[in-house]
């Protein structure tokens, strides 16, 4: 019998991959948020108010993940945005090959703005890096204010969390102002959207926040700027 | 309705749509984290010409999202019939340490609030506990 000692990391492919995704996404000044929530908070929908904002006036593309059937790709391909389903079979999340085959779809030199909605889930996806400048978590008002408490790691890897659902708050007992400070426990640098992507309040904060990063160059990210909590080497 | 990724389909000339076909009824991330785990401990045993592990020691910082029994659970399930089939998993949790970017000084902070005892700082360099790594295997030769 013999002990080695091998010290590899497991994700380590995953992380190769998604260093080589963001490679190719800088090399195309393209700005990529990876949106990630529990199923239902609002993805798509946000999504949705998104394009009818800004698909004419800027070349945005959509990568979907789910679990099954490509009803979200559906829904974001009336704005006219190109749009990949991916299907990942029961897999609770996207990884970084996923994303590399899908993007593949596209020409990135000539977009401004690529979305990637993960799989809903507050748990797995928060191991996987995709390439993505940002994560975006979105928390919906109908989940409880204390999601930030119960998904820690999610909120660690984020730079900026959506409230979503405000059109709720006089239904619901969300206490917008413990959730802000929750989350801030977490992870002290996130960035607050809270909006209705129902309604469309609060909507206009998030946009102007889109467009500022479209029209930064070279593209402001998140996952390069040194955050709160510094990642072990 | 799914296709294999190989047949790229269109619908409204615009949806390009495939399933990811590796993974077929993967139901957690556990599951992918123990096909990793396999992978790593076959590419050792390759290069070390060992014939078969015994004990594979897998480093589990306490800031991941990993579940321990989920990954046994899994790791049991992939490996079973395998020559991995009797091997032990063993996961080794590492607790989170902690350096304050306000004061510099180093602490173990309570978990999942990372805030700094001595100062209340809220600003910190993790030196351990966000680790998932295969540290240590066992192998006849
Ligand atoms: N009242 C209200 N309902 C909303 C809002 N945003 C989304 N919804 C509703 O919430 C439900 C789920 O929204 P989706 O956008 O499909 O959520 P999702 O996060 O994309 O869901 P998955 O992709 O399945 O994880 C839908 O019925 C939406 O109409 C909002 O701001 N207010
Ligand atoms: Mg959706
Ligand atoms: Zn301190």
């Amino acid at each position: 019998m013999k002990v080695l000692t091998v010290e590899r990391k497991v994700l380590k492919k995953n992380d190769d991959i998604a260093a080589e995704n963001r490679a190719r996404f800088a090399a195309a000044n393209l700005t990529v948020l990876n949106l990630l929530s529990s199923p239902g908070a609002g993805k798509t929908t946000l999504l949705e108010r998104t394009l009818e904002k800004l698909a004419g006036r800027y070349r945005l593309a959509v990568v979907e993940g789910d679990v099954q059937t490509d009803n979200d790709a559906r829904r974001i391909a009336r704005y006219n945005v190109p749009v990949v389903q991916v299907i990942t079979r029961g897999g609770c999340h996207l990884e970084a090959d996923l994303v590399q085959d899908a993007v593949a779809n596209f020409n990135l030199e000539e977009l401004d703005l690529l979305f990637i909605e993960n799989v809903g889930n507050l748990v797995c996806p928060a191991n996987y890096d995709l390439g993505e400048a940002w994560k975006v978590v979105i928390i919906s008002t109908t989940e409880g204010e204390d999601k930030p408490l119960k998904y820690p790691p999610m909120f660690r890897v984020a730079q900026v969390c959506v409230i979503n659902k405000i059109d709720l708050l006089p239904y619901v007992d969300f206490n917008l102002s413990r959730a802000r400070e929750y989350a801030r426990g977490i992870q002290p640098d996130l960035q607050f959207f809270e909006l209705s992507a129902r309604t469309g309040e609060g909507l206009d904060a998030w946009i102007d926040w889109l467009e500022n990063l479209i029209r930064q160059n070279p593209p402001d990210s998140g996952s390069t700027r040194k955050p709160g909590i510094e990642k072990q080497q | 309705m799914f296709v294999d990724k190989s047949l790229f389909f269109f619908t409204f000339g615009l949806i390009k749509m495939y399933a990811h076909s590796g993974k077929n009824g993967v139901h957690m991330h556990e599951m992918s984290v123990a096909q990793s785990i396999v992978q790593i401990v076959e590419e050792v045993l390759q290069e070390q010409n060992a014939r078969k592990v015994l004990k594979v020691v897998v480093k589990v910082g306490e800031l991941v999202a990993v579940v321990p029994e989920s990954l046994q659970f899994c790791y049991r399930a992939i490996t079973e019939g395998t020559e991995l089939g009797n091997s032990e998993l063993v996961i080794e949790p590492v607790p989170v340490r902690a350096q304050c970017l306000e004061c510099g000084r180093d602490f173990s902070p309570e978990v999942p609030f990372l805030v700094c005892p001595h100062c209340r700082g809220g600003r910190v360099k993790l030196l351990q506990g966000q680790e998932l790594q295969v540290s240590q295997l066992e192998v006849e030769e």
